[in-house]
C-alpha cells in the first residue's frame, strides 16, 4: 500500500504552482484564464502550507493558509473589477489585444 | 482569556486605519463633492500619524502582537519617509484630478489605505504580517493605477499591474511556505535563531529565500522583474505614477532590507549573489533603456529602475554602512522624484497634459524657474556633485567598497555616467533648443511650494548632510543591534 507522505503533497503543490505560472505566460486567449491561474498558484501555496503544518505539528501554517484564502478572495474581486473596467473601454479581453503600451 | 497585546507600539497604524474608515464615511455623507475636503483631512491624518510614529519611538526595539510587529529606529525612519511621500503625492494630485474629471473622494482614501499597508510592511516582523501588509498596499495600488476608469490606457495599466502583481505575490507566498516548511517558523526572530543554530541552509530553505526575493524584486521593480514598470508608469494617471515611484518603493526596499539582514542575516553568502546580479542588471537597464525613450513618464520608469539598482548596491554590502547608504539614498530619491514629478505634472499646454520629452524644449525661456528646478533634479539624478544625488550614490558605493565589492562599485559608477546622458539631454533640450508653446500658468500654490522645497533640499543638501546621515546611521544600527 502506497503511503502518501509530505513529498507527495509538495510535488502536487509544485506542479500546480508551475501550471499557474505557465497559465499566465503561455495563455494567449483570455484574461479570465490568467485570473484562474493566479488562483491556482495561491491554492498550490495553501496545499504546501497545510502539508507542512500537519507534518510539523504546528498550527501557524494553517493560520497562514486562512489568511491566504481571505486575501485571495479580495484579490479576485479587485481583479474582476479592473477587468470589467477594461472591457468597457476596449470591448474585448483577449490577451493579445492588451498592447496599447509596448514594453 | 487571551491577554490583550500591547497596542501602544502600533498606535500610528491603528490611528491611520481608523482615520481611513472615518474619511470614507465623511466622503459618503457629504452632499457635495467631498474630494478636496477628504484630501485635506487625509494629509492631516498622515501628518498626525507621522507625529505618532515619532511619539511611540522608544530607545529600544519593541516587539508586540506575539512577535508579529516590531518598532525600532529603522522602522521609524522609513515610516516617516513613506508618510512624507504619500502626503506630498496627495497634495500634488489635487489640482490634476479636479482638472481631469477624476476627482472622487476615494482617491485620497486609497492613498491612505496603501500607506497603511506600507507602514505594516516596514514594521512586519513575521512572514504572515509581511504578506498582509504587502497585500493591503498592493490591492489599493491596483485600483489606483486603473483609477481613470474611462480611459483605456489607465485601465490597461491597472490590468497589467494587477496580473504581474498577483504573480509576484504568489511567488513570494510560495517562497514563504517553503521557508516555513523547512524551518518550522514564520517569525523573523525565530527564523534568525533557527538559522544561527543550523550549519548552512537546507536546499529547500534556499529555494524559499530565492522565491521570496523574486517576489519582493517584483515590487521594487528590480531587473529581471521590472517588465511591468514602464507600462504601468506610462499608463497610470500622472499623479498616481508620482505616488507609485516614491512611497511604495521606499516601503518595499525597507521590507527587503529588514528581511535579508534580519532573519536571513546568517545566509549573507547565499543572497548576496542574487542581490549583486539584480543590482548590476537594474543599473545597466536603467541606464541604457532610458536613452531611447520619448515619453517622460516612461523615462522616469527606467530611471527609477536604475535608482533601485543603486539602492541595492548598499543592500548587497549587507553591512551597517550599507543599510545606512540605502536609507540615505531613499530619502534623497524621495526628494528628487517628488520634485521631478511636480515638474511633469506642470507640463500642460492649453489645458491638455503633454508627456513628450520634446515638449520641454526651450523651457528656460518660457518658464525659467521651472527649468532651473528641473535642471537641478536632473543634475542630481545624474549624480553630479555637489547635489544631493551625488551623496546618495557616494554612501552606497562607499559601503560596497568597504565590503570588498569593488566590481559592483565600478559598474555602478560606469552606469551612472551612461545615465547622465539622458538626464543631461533634458537639460540640453530646456536650455539650448527652440522654445515651443509655453506651459499653462499658474501651476498652483501647493505645487510651487513642493518644487521650491524639494529643489532647495536637493541643491543645499551638501551644506549639512550630517543630520540626515546621522539619523540614518542611528536607525541602521538598531537593525543590527539585536
Amino acid at each position: 500500500m502506497l503511503e502518501i507522505g509530505l513529498s507527495h503533497y509538495l510535488t502536487v503543490a509544485a506542479v500546480l504552482f508551475t501550471l499557474g505560472i505557465f497559465g499566465i505566460f503561455l495563455n494567449r486567449k483570455n484574461v479570465i484564464i490568467i485570473l484562474m491561474s493566479v488562483e491556482l498558484m495561491l491554492l498550490a501555496v495553501n496545499i504546501n502550507l497545510v502539508a507542512f503544518s500537519t507534518t510539523l505539528n504546528d498550527m501557524v501554517g494553517q493560520v497562514f493558509a486562512m489568511f491566504v484564502l481571505t486575501v485571495a478572495a479580495a484579490e479576485a474581486a479587485i481583479g474582476l473589477a479592473i477587468l470589467v473596467v477594461y472591457f468597457r473601454n476596449r470591448g474585448t479581453i483577449e490577451v493579445e489585444d492588451i498592447n496599447l503600451m509596448k514594453g | 482569556m487571551t491577554p490583550v497585546p500591547d497596542l501602544f507600539p502600533a498606535l500610528p497604524e491603528i490611528f491611520l486605519a481608523l482615520a481611513a474608515m472615518a474619511l470614507l464615511m465623511v466622503g459618503v455623507f457629504q452632499r457635495h463633492d467631498a474630494t478636496r475636503m477628504v484630501a485635506t483631512l487625509s494629509v492631516l491624518a498622515l501628518a498626525v500619524t507621522g507625529g505618532l510614529v515619532l511619539f511611540v519611538e522608544g530607545d529600544a526595539t519593541v516587539v508586540t502582537f506575539n512577535g508579529l510587529f516590531v518598532v525600532d529606529g529603522f522602522a521609524t525612519f522609513m515610516k516617516l519617509l513613506v508618510l512624507l511621500g504619500s502626503a506630498l503625492a496627495i497634495i500634488m494630485s489635487l489640482d490634476f484630478i479636479e482638472r481631469e474629471h477624476m476627482a472622487r473622494f476615494e482617491y485620497p482614501v486609497l492613498i491612505v489605505l496603501a500607506t497603511l499597508g506600507m507602514l505594516m510592511m516596514v514594521s512586519a516582523n513575521d512572514l504572515i504580517a509581511l504578506y498582509m501588509g504587502l497585500e493591503l498596499q498592493s490591492l489599493a495600488l491596483y485600483v489606483m493605477a486603473a483609477f481613470r476608469r474611462d480611459t483605456l490606457r489607465s485601465s490597461e495599466a491597472g490590468l497589467k499591474y494587477f496580473v504581474l502583481g498577483a504573480l509576484s505575490s504568489g511567488m513570494l507566498l510560495y517562497g514563504a511556505s517553503m521557508v516555513y516548511g523547512f524551518t518550522g517558523a514564520t517569525g523573523f526572530a525565530d527564523l534568525a535563531a533557527q538559522l544561527t543554530a543550523a550549519d548552512g541552509a537546507s536546499i529547500g530553505l534556499v529555494v524559499g529565500i530565492v522565491f521570496v526575493a523574486a517576489g519582493v524584486a517584483f515590487k521594487i521593480s528590480a531587473v529581471p522583474f521590472h517588465m511591468w514598470t514602464p507600462d504601468v508608469y506610462e499608463g497610470a494617471p500622472t499623479p498616481v505614477t508620482a505616488f507609485f515611484a516614491v512611497a511604495p518603493k521606499i516601503a518595499a526596499i525597507a521590507m527587503f532590507v529588514r528581511l535579508l539582514v534580519g532573519p536571513f542575516g546568517e545566509l549573507v553568502a547565499q543572497w548576496q549573489q542574487i542581490i549583486i546580479v539584480a543590482s548590476i542588471l537594474s543599473m545597466a537597464l536603467g541606464a541604457f533603456a532610458a536613452i531611447a525613450q520619448n515619453n517622460i513618464k516612461r523615462l522616469m520608469a527606467y530611471s527609477s529602475i536604475g535608482h533601485i539598482g543603486y539602492a541595492l548596491v548598499g543592500l548587497a554590502a549587507g553591512t551597517d554602512a550599507g543599510v545606512r547608504g540605502v536609507m540615505v539614498y531613499m530619502a534623497i530619491y524621495l526628494a528628487m522624484n517628488v520634485g521631478t514629478f511636480a515638474c511633469i505634472l506642470c507640463m500642460r499646454v492649453n489645458g491638455r497634459m503633454v508627456e513628450g520629452i520634446e515638449d520641454l524644449s526651450g523651457l528656460s525661456r518660457t518658464n525659467p524657474m521651472m527649468a532651473v528646478a528641473l535642471a537641478i533634479f536632473m543634475f542630481s539624478m545624474a549624480g553630479i556633485p555637489p547635489l544631493a544625488g551625488f551623496f546618495g550614490k557616494l554612501y552606497v558605493f562607499m559601503a560596497a567598497v568597504d565590503a570588498g565589492l569593488y566590481t559592483l562599485a565600478v559598474i555602478g559608477v560606469v552606469t551612472s555616467v551612461v545615465s547622465a546622458f539622458y538626464y543631461l539631454r533634458i537639460v540640453k533640450l530646456m536650455y539650448f533648443d527652440d522654445a515651443l508653446e509655453p506651459f499653462d500658468r499658474p501651476i498652483g500654490r501647493g505645487m510651487g511650494v513642493i518644487l521650491v522645497g524639494t529643489g532647495l533640499f536637493t541643491l543645499f543638501f551638501f551644506v549639512a548632510p550630517a543630520s540626515l546621515v546621522g539619523a540614518a546611521s542611528r536607525a541602521a544600527a538598531t537593525l543590527f543591534a539585536g
